[in-house]
């Protein structure tokens, strides 16, 4: 800013000298900033997940050993994943509820491949804070409607991991997964 | 009191200085270092050219991928790869199942965890791994190579002055031991279970010549002739890649940062001239 | 600070006008490297390397910064990690070449930036103290450029430190427990990569802060000049912004353009084969050598291979080459002719001019194998290192009879460019 400032004051060149000269200055200086801009784009971005990290961003699951009513937790992208098996009375459970009526709308089927309705793939994070619910392993605390319960807050989770009670806005995420064989699904 | 303390230790420093070099000297005229057998025999890197070479240079696809047969076929065995991953050789013009296919069928298993046992096995390789050692350790690797452990070729060609000529004529220079060198110095002669090779910093290395025969890779339809020379000088462009992945696009952000540094500095060269113009009357 | 003439902050905005009651910092950059500092009209190109590294250490700054980020602090994954920088981490090998290769930049710069002080006599009254704080910039330079070598547990890098720790192995009595204190351990291992990374990480914001103080040191009698004469008024000065600011702004795009040539083209010119290899604790390069910058001196550490009677060669070469810096430290006091500039001091110019070929020969020999001729050329070349500062300076200002000087800088300016229309325009507008 000072410089415009003393060019103007000390330009004793004339009109048109004041601006040619202005506008070679001012040239100098945006051509400047345009290319630093440019290098904050490297600078910023070095901070983006490396093509290593990328590369890990699938996860094979091996189905074979959960028997239904079982889930199991492993990890996709360094998050825990949860695998479970439904009952028949756990699906039916589940579909028994009036998608409609819930606060993040979806019903089993949406939320699992067709013809394999039995097995709830989704990410073993809660949609409030990131905590890891509980309900996954033998022993623990599903909530009242059967599915997950996250003990941070108080979420609850029914058999199609949907939100049911508590302050998570959303259902459990299901991410993208396809089966490779019978018993074997690859996840990302 | 600084000045004449300066004069006394510059004369020290300088004066015992002049008396090493002048006993040097003395020895070095009464008894001139005896030429050493590296001295005289050991060679600079052959000329060889790439199609990397210059600073536009890039690499060409179908002979990193023919430098990467050479390396699955004959250097795998033995050498490990360990920076690279199966997923970088997209970039040598393989799809994503290609890639996927190479790692499945790589030799060398990835070591893992048995997740029912917990005990230590193998798995195949799958893209984001990196290529498998072929030896688990160093003890192993000297072990099964009579006491020379292989060196990882990663960075090879960057780990040698000129290293892409460096490895093209390591492999291509393997030849007897000349006569005229066991004669000027006979205890030089190649121990046993080395191989003589002038490119080789020593001269004598522990590695059999690699690549021996034409044909010993099959190349694919439409590839050049896989001759020794050819395979040498494939593997050795596919080894440069493997040192420095990332070349095309340091070269390509090179060209655009230096003309976009060229206008700028035009631009703050006029804003100078400008800025002065009152100060600097010429004559 | 500075001249009476100099102009004065006079925020026009209000904003402008509240942060400089409250906080003067507006103003305080205004005078020192603002329009609020009047400078010499008549620096030459060769004044374009302060600012060069100052802009050099931001640089490493900013890239050393990124580079931590992924860099594991470990001996077993040191190597690994700078690689996987260079091939996974987006714009990672951008981040890693520009640092290496912005330490030669900073050296270069630097390098230049001390043989103009050399041959204009910068570091003469009033100025001492800006020279003195140079060197302890240097200094730290030197011990951050040292250790940041080591980091990425290479061959060099281990070998490196090894000998380097080892040179005070030679001190007698002491020594050796002060190396292994340095390293933490027998050898360089874990323990000393992570303090080398510690204090790596620490020193730059150190010189940055001694940097300050140089630049502050400076502002007090104000800036040297090729003249050496004082200035006497205010048509002998300029105010650094806009006039500066347009040169430097010049310069630095000049910088840029060498230092991109070499970082996008030839990134690992400068650099050593060997430290492509992961430190090998059981095998030896075939031929050590530290980086460019360090050659002069690594030199003279291997020219002394004489006994002294009872100090030991070794123990001697380590005392030459800590002298060849804390000499520096003299030599406003060892040099005490009344003229400042070479210019006009024909005999202190040509020994200038000795002793710079003097620097370049002690650099190769220093850069070249530990054999015959090198060690011989760097014996004679060391010699006259030591004694150009110790004993030829002193003589040379006793018995130089220097050649006129100008009245005053506009004097010098005008007899270069001739007076023509209104010289009236060297006095400042306002």
């Amino acid at each position: 800013m000072a410089s415009v400032e003393t060019t103007e004051t000390e330009g004793l060149a004339g009109e048109d000298g004041v601006r040619r000269r202005d506008f070679i200055n001012i040239a100098a200086v945006s051509f400047a900033s345009a290319g630093a801009v440019a290098v904050v784009v490297p600078l910023v971005n070095q901070m983006n997940p490396s093509a290593d990290v990328l590369a890990l961003a699938s996860t094979e699951v091996d189905l074979s050993s959960i028997q239904p009513g079982q889930a199991i937790k492993t990890t996709f992208r360094s998050q825990p994943l949860f695998v479970r098996q439904l009952t028949p009375k756990e699906i039916e459970e589940a579909d028994k509820v009036d998608a409609s009526t819930l606060r993040d709308p979806q019903t089993l089927e949406e939320r699992t491949v067709d013809g394999k309705k039995q097995w709830l793939v989704t990410m073993g994070v809660c949609t409030h804070l990131g905590c890891v619910p509980l309900g996954a392993g033998e022993g623990e605390n599903k909530g009242e409607y059967g599915g997950y319960f996250c003990p941070c807050h108080g979420s609850s989770y029914d058999t199609a991991a949907r939100i049911r009670k508590g302050p998570a806005p959303k259902n459990l995420e299901v991410p993208k997964f396809s089966f490779t064989s019978d018993t074997a699904i690859l996840v990302g | 009191m600084v000045r004449i303390g300066a004069f006394l230790v510059g004369l020290f420093f300088a004066g015992w200085l002049l008396v090493s070099f002048l006993m040097g000297a003395a020895a070095y005229i009464s008894e001139p270092p005896a030429p050493t057998v590296e001295h005289e025999f050991h060679l600079a890197p052959k000329h060889v050219d790439f199609s990397f070479d210059g600073p536009f240079g890039k690499y060409d696809k179908a002979q990193l991928q023919r430098g990467f047969q050479v390396f699955k076929e004959v250097c795998s065995a033995c050498h490990s790869l360990k920076f690279v991953a199966f997923r970088d050789l997209e970039a040598l013009g393989y799809n994503e199942a290609e890639v996927k296919a190479i790692a499945k069928q790589w030799a060398i298993k990835t070591p893992d965890v048995d997740p029912k046992t917990g005990e230590m096995t193998g798995r195949d390789p799958v893209p984001a791994d990196h290529f498998p050692k072929p030896f688990a350790n160093n003890v192993a690797a000297a072990a099964a190579n009579n006491n020379a452990i292989p060196p990882d070729l990663s960075l090879m060609t960057k780990a040698r002055h000129h290293g892409s000529a460096y490895v093209y004529s390591l492999l291509t220079g393997y030849r007897e031991q000349p006569a005229e060198l066991l004669k000027k110095f006979p205890d030089a002669k190649t121990p046993e279970g080395l191989h003589y090779n002038p490119y080789f910093a020593n001269l004598n290395l522990a590695m059999a010549p690699p690549l021996t025969a034409e044909g010993q890779v099959t190349y694919g339809e439409g590839q050049p002739k896989p001759t020794v020379d050819q395979m040498a000088k494939d593997v050795a462009a596919f080894l440069t890649w493997t040192a420095e992945p990332k070349l095309e696009n340091r070269r390509t952000a090179g060209l655009a940062t230096i003309i976009f540094l060229l206008i700028a500095t035009g631009l703050a060269y006029m804003s100078y001239q400008n800025i002065w113009a009152d100060k600097k009357k010429k004559a | 600070m500075g001249f009476p003439w100099a102009e004065q902050y006079a925020p026009k905005h209000p904003l402008m006008q509240w942060i400089d009651e409250k906080l003067p910092l507006p103003r305080f950059v205004y005078n020192a490297i603002g329009a609020g500092y009047p400078v010499p009209r008549n620096l030459n190109f060769f004044w374009n390397f302060g600012v060069l590294a100052g802009f050099a250490l931001v640089i490493q700054i900013v890239t050393g910064v990124i580079m931590a980020m992924h860099y594991g602090a470990n001996d077993l994954v040191a190597f690994s990690t700078v690689e996987q920088t260079m091939r996974d981490v987006n714009a990672g090998w951008l981040m890693r070449y520009a640092h290496a290769n912005g330490a030669s930049f900073f050296f270069i710069v630097v390098y230049i930036h001390i043989f103009r002080g050399l041959y204009f006599g910068s570091y003469k009254a009033p100025r001492e103290m800006v020279w003195l704080l140079g060197l302890v910039i240097f200094l730290l330079m030197m011990a951050t450029a040292f250790m940041g070598y080591v980091l990425p547990w290479g061959q060099m890098s281990y070998w490196g430190a090894k000998v380097i720790t080892g040179l005070f192995g030679a001190i007698p009595v002491v020594g050796e427990p002060i190396q292994t204190w340095l390293l933490g351990g027998f050898a360089p291992g874990n323990a000393a990569l992570n303090r080398f990374f510690s204090l790596h990480f620490l020193l730059p914001f150190v010189i940055a802060a001694v940097v300050i103080l140089h630049i502050w040191a400076l502002h007090i009698p104000g800036s040297s000049n090729p003249t050496g004469v004082e200035v006497k008024g205010p048509q002998d000065t300029v105010p650094f912004h806009p006039y500066y600011t347009a040169k430097d702004g010049f310069g630095l795009g000049v910088f840029l353009i060498c230092f991109s040539v070499l970082l996008f083209f030839a990134p690992n010119f400068l650099g050593h084969p060997d430290n492509y290899i992961e430190a090998n604790p059981l095998s030896t390069p075939a031929h050590i050598v530290p980086e460019w910058y360090f050659w002069p001196f690594y030199a003279i550490l291997r020219a002394f291979t004489v006994d002294f009677f009872f100090i030991p060669a070794k123990l001697l070469g380590v005392l030459a080459m800590f002298a060849s810096i804390l000499l520096l430290f003299f030599l406003p006091w060892l040099d005490t002719s009344p003229v400042r500039s070479g210019r006009y001091r024909p005999t202190f110019r040509k020994f200038w001019w000795i002793l710079l070929a003097d620097v370049a020969i002690l650099g190769y020999c220093g850069g070249a194998p530990a054999e015959e001729p090198f060690v011989m050329i760097s014996q004679v070349a060391a010699a006259y290192y030591f004694a150009h500062f110790l004993i030829i300076l002193p003589l040379i200002s006793r018995f130089e009879k220097p050649l006129p000087l100008p009245g005053s800088i506009t004097e010098a300016v005008l007899a270069k460019y001739g007076a023509t229309d209104g010289e009236a325009a060297a006095v400042p507008a306002e």
